[in-house]
């Protein structure tokens, strides 16, 4: 006898949480205080396909979850206090929240109860306590955590271990392959080598210091996560940054975007062999990062956002300069494009190969190039129209194939509007002031700030006098990283390469 | 278009950078750390190989831009390899994680003698922003907590010159 599945509420997510209690002090979307009942709801209408995941984090006695419904845009932050030391897990109905709760169980020591996944994630077992932000961490000596890999069966399996250090300059992991033959049977992929500890780094730091920490969060997305944090400290203390700031803002954004789709593109080109276009991509990234060095002072643009404002200002020499540079990059890349899209042999590399279907993208509401070359039509910048962006209202390139190809494509295409939106940002740059002060006062904060790689999320909370209590940064590559298993699954170990670079998912970023 | 691509490489004034000279300040630590009659036995090559013990990725872009055509590290005899047990040189970056310790141990004692290694960035030299978490070795995650480093080259992250006229140092300063 089988119990009869209880109806799904027809209620949408502010219906739902309605009836919860709101946290005053959080902004600029709301915080509600759920009970176990209405948390377990919402796991199942994330199952359900209803919401978007965009994140869940925990403290020492509570946990958070950020969802997005597509069907209304509202944006909402639901928690849940675990008095008990558990939570019912979201994972084991959804299963994009796994990873995410086994952090949580790692660093907090809060038992996402019903995930059947016990393995730690971020802790192998190599730090000097256990559950490093629980209010007392136990001592742990001896040897590291054995990490079982998810079994395989079949006739002729063997198993290929990859990392934690690659061949490439790259950063560390480790990729356990199944193979039959050549083709790939499972991918698992086993992250947190380069935790570095950051959540509890940034507690109790003023606001200026953990700024420079969270810009470091992922260093190839700097300026997003910078504008993350800024926006949610902004958010937290109802600091309104000047127009030009905002403004300058998205150029440095948008020059990032530019900067890191050329490095990506290139170099899916160089994994399928084909030098020519990654030699010429670099050039052209390189000419890009000493003009930025030279106009704001770092080739990255590290620590140029800051609560309040920026510490950059434009000129109209800089801003010709700029000009006559994108000029050129947009003439030699737009060559570039016609190489790639002529040349059959890389085509054959790319075409067909690496292909993550759009039900799977939608499910885990993958964000970036690996969402939209899989159907998934989301882009910040767009959908949370933050200033200037709700101004500028950016065109979204959106493809179906869901392979390597429409994931270098979407680059392609990303690098011509990143090319218009900053000439458009140049000729409409507001005339003011750079930065204001930021009054420190006690209350939360959230931002979302569309990097490469797709949208970043910083939450966090401060205490009256401006210093972090609680901080957490999300990278876009929690929600892909999983993907790229899927995503190889029946390709051949060869082209391992060249569908994680398409993807080009942080490590950093997540092992936090 | 590739032809015509090609063809322009070829009329075109080059974009590869003069020479750099070597920075001093390299010059000044490895004449305290380097022992310069193993260096020497190299000659005019070295063949790293690079080790993320848990950077933020920065440090990986600069030294991705060392290749590219503008710094053109090749053309010195320097390049990267795929293995420690081909390399020279360790170039790490860091801070070196706990999670990674054990990882960058190996790979140094993979790399057959003699070796030298770099640390690359503020991180790698223990004065960087996560200095002072749990989940870093030694608690500042100093590249030389977890293996000897007998150059420093400093910034956050380094640009591609700096990391150049560090490299040039080790490979005339012997």
């Amino acid at each position: 006898m089988s119990a009869s599945p209880i109806p799904l509420p027809e209620h949408s997510l502010a219906e739902l949480l309605a009836g919860a209690p709101a946290v005053p002090e959080h902004r600029p979307w709301a915080r509600h205080r759920v009970d176990p009942a209405t948390w377990e709801t919402l796991g199942r209408l994330l199952a359900a396909g209803r919401f978007d995941l965009l994140g869940l984090w925990g403290e020492r006695e509570a946990v958070h979850v950020a969802l997005f419904e597509p069907s209304t845009e509202v944006l909402a932050v639901a928690s849940l206090d675990c008095p008990t030391g558990s939570f019912p897990s979201l994972g084991r109905l959804h299963p994009p929240a796994i990873r995410l709760e086994r952090t949580i169980r790692d660093l907090f020591g809060l038992e996402p109860s019903g995930l059947e996944d016990r393995r730690g994630w971020l802790d192998h077992g190599r730090w000097p306590t256990r559950r490093p932000l629980a209010n007392a961490p136990p001592t742990h000596y001896g040897t590291p955590d054995p990490y079982p890999f998810l079994p395989v069966e079949g006739e002729g399996i063997h198993e290929i271990p990859v990392g934690p250090i690659h061949a490439g300059i790259i950063e560390p992991g480790h990729f356990r392959f199944r193979a039959q033959g050549e083709t790939v049977v499972r991918l698992e992929a086993r992250l947190g080598w380069v935790h570095k500890g950051i959540e509890k780094r940034l507690e109790g730091l003023p606001w200026d210091e953990a700024a420079r920490i969270v810009g470091r969060v992922s260093g190839d997305a700097t300026v997003a996560y910078q504008w993350a944090f800024a926006r949610a400290v902004e958010a937290a203390t109802g600091t309104e940054p000047p127009e030009r700031a905002v403004w300058l803002r998205a150029l440095l954004s948008e020059l990032e975007r530019i900067a890191m789709h050329l490095h990506d593109v290139g170099f899916v080109c160089n994994d399928a062999a084909f030098a020519l276009v990654h030699t010429h991509t670099a050039i052209l990234r390189e000419q890009l990062l000493q003009l930025a060095g030279e106009l704001f002072g770092h080739r990255l643009m590290m620590d140029r956002i800051v609560p309040g404002g920026v510490v950059v200002d434009l000129d109209a020499a800089g801003s010709n300069r700029l000009r006559e540079l994108l000029r050129t990059i947009g003439n030699r890349f737009e060559r570039l494009v016609q190489i790639y899209d002529d040349t059959p042999s890389l085509q054959d590399r790319t075409a067909t190969t690496g292909i993550l279907a759009p039900g799977l993208a939608r499910r885990f509401a993958a964000g970036g190039h690996v969402g939209r070359a899989s159907g998934r039509d989301f882009d910040s910048r767009r959908d949370l129209a933050y200033p200037p962006y709700d101004a500028l209202r950016p065109t979204i390139p959106v493809r179906t194939r869901g392979d390597v190809d429409a994931r270098v494509w979407i680059r392609i295409e990303e690098i011509r509007e990143s090319l218009k939106l900053v000439g458009r940002i140049l000729d409409q740059l507001p005339p003011g002031s750079l930065s204001v002060p930021v009054e420190p006062r006690a209350g939360e904060g959230m931002g979302i700030v569309e990097s490469f790689r797709g949208e970043v999320l910083v939450w966090l909370r401060l205490d009256p006098e401006g210093r972090v209590l609680r901080c957490h940064p999300r990278d876009p590559s929690w929600f892909q990283w999983p993907l790229l298993e899927a995503a190889i699954e029946a390709n051949i170990v060869a082209d391992f390469p060249l569908c994680n670079k398409s993807f080009d998912c942080s490590y950093s970023g997540v092992d936090l | 278009m590739s032809r015509e691509l090609l063809l322009e490489g070829l009329l075109e004034r080059p974009v590869t950078i003069p020479k750099p000279a070597p920075s001093p300040e390299a010059l000044a630590e490895l004449a305290r750390t380097v022992d310069r009659a193993a260096l020497r036995r190299l000659g005019r090559s070295l063949v790293i190989r690079e080790v993320d013990a848990g950077s933020c990725n920065g440090c990986e872009l600069e030294i991705h831009a060392l290749g590219n055509a503008i710094y053109d590290l090749e053309r010195f005899g320097i390049r990267f390899a795929a293995s420690p047990k081909h390399a020279d040189v360790l170039m790490v970056t860091g801070p070196v994680t706990r999670n990674m310790a054990a990882a960058l141990r190996r790979a140094w004692e993979c790399t057959p003698d003699p070796k030298w290694v770099v640390a690359v960035g503020d991180c790698a030299a223990g004065c960087g922003v996560f200095a002072g978490s749990y989940a870093l070795a030694g608690g500042t995650g100093a590249v030389a907590e977890v293996v000897p480093v007998h150059l420093h080259i400093k910034g956050c992250p380094p640009s591609p010159m700096i990391l150049l006229q560090g490299l040039l140092a080790l490979l005339e300063g012997g």
